[in-house]
Order: structure tokens, then sequence, then C-alpha cells
């Protein structure tokens, strides 16, 4: 019974893998295939590992799944989102049929919000720096 | 020898044939994709479906130390993506171009 249960996983994890394969190939750009990859590939990875450790009945085993399983559910939406991020400032083109792009046509807009925020952070770091130097 | 048989075994085939698959068509996109962030998430994908073989071959051969080893990938796949990430947006910024 739980060996079946355990295919049952297995099967549907490989499922959510091969879609998000397929997506990956057949998506139009940089940021539909990201959004294939990261759900896909987690709950895929999520159901395959919860097949693992239902067939090996271990709790050393389902323990380890189970790290393994909230380490990538928690660090899959960051590297995505880092990564999307890069494209986008990078000017990686969006696919023709987008509908909405919030930042569209305001890059410079973001670009001067950005380094002005660095440079906020530069002066800042400058003279909390330099204060103490000063004469009184 | 495989130590599992009946419909779990078949499950297992059938995962492991479909993983490879898998691996195939994101490498496909790795040679393919247009941009270096296309390449880095194909090899994302290719990371999650190795530790899905890795998983489903623990079951296959029942060895528990291939779950260790899923546990490692995870984390270096989330630690290269992010550093390839931060290596993408230094190249817009003109931070990577190291004078020699």
């Amino acid at each position: 019974m739980s060996s079946l249960l355990a295919a049952v996983f297995l099967i549907g994890g490989v499922t959510f893998m091969l879609i998000a394969a397929i997506g990956l190939l057949r998506l139009p750009d940089l940021y539909t295939r990201m959004h294939a990859i990261t759900k896909a590939g987690t709950l895929g990875i999520g159901l395959v590992l919860i097949g693992v450790a239902i067939s090996f009945a271990d709790l050393s085993v389902s323990t380890r799944a189970a790290a393994a399983i909230l380490f990538v559910l928690l660090t899959a939406p960051v590297s995505a989102h880092m990564i999307g991020r890069a494209g986008y400032l990078g000017g990686i083109p969006l696919w023709e049929g987008t509908m909405f792009d919030h930042w569209n046509g305001r890059f410079e807009e973001l670009d001067r919000n950005l380094d002005a925020t660095e440079a906020n952070a530069r002066e800042r770091t400058r003279s909390s720096d330099e204060a103490p130097t000063e004469p009184a | 020898m495989p130590s599992i048989d009946g419909p779990l075994l078949w499950a297992v085939y059938i995962t492991l044939a479909l993983t490879s698959l898998s691996i195939g068509a994101a490498l496909v996109r790795v040679v393919r994709g247009p941009s270096l962030a296309d390449r880095i998430i194909a090899l994302d994908l290719v990371a999650y479906l190795a530790m899905g073989f890795l998983g489903t071959y623990a079951v296959l051969v029942d060895q528990e130390m291939y779950v260790d080893a899923v546990l490692v990938l995870a984390l270096l796949a989330f630690l290269g993506t992010v550093a390839v990430a931060r290596y993408i947006e230094r190249i817009r910024s003109g931070e990577g171009i190291v004078e020699p």
C-alpha cells in the first residue's frame, strides 16, 4: 500500500518536472520560462522527495527529504527573483504579447532611483566614517 | 539488483527515464538560449532534475546516502544561481569589467 502511494507521488512529481522542461523549451521569453521552471520544478521536486520519504519509511531519510523540500521552497523564489531582476535591468526584451510592464519607458527613472539610493548609502557611510575625524 | 518490485519499480523506471528526457530538453535550452540568463535558468532546472534523479535512484538501489547528495545539490544550485545573477547585474553597471 505504501509502495503504491510512493509510486503515485513519484509519477506525479516527474510529470511536473516534464511539464517544466517542456515549458522551458516552448515558452517565448525569459520571464515566462522562469515562471515555468520555478513553479513546476519546485512542486516536482517536492512530490518526488515525498515519494522517496514514503518508500524508505525511515525517520532519518524523511527528515533529510523534508529539509531538502524546505530548502528548495525557500530558495527557488529568491533565485528566480534575482535572475529576473538582473535580466530586466539588463534589458532582455519581453514577449510581444505581454500585457503589463509597469516599468515600461521609465528605465531612466529606475536607473536614477537606484543610483540615488547607492549614492545616498555611500554618502551616509562616508559621513559616518569622516565624522569622528573632523575637528570640533 | 533493485530491492523493490511491483508498481514502485515501474514508477522508479518511468521517473528515471522521464527525468533523463527532461535533462536533455533543458540542455537544448542551454545551447540555444539567446541570453545568459536563459542559460542560467536552464541550468537551474537541470540541477532540480538531477535532485529528482538522485532521490529516485536512492529508492532504486536502497542507499540512503543519495538523499544527502540531494541536499548538497540544492545548496550548490542556489549559490550558483545567486552568484551569476549578481554577476549579470555587475556586467550591466560596468563593475564586472576588470581593468588590467
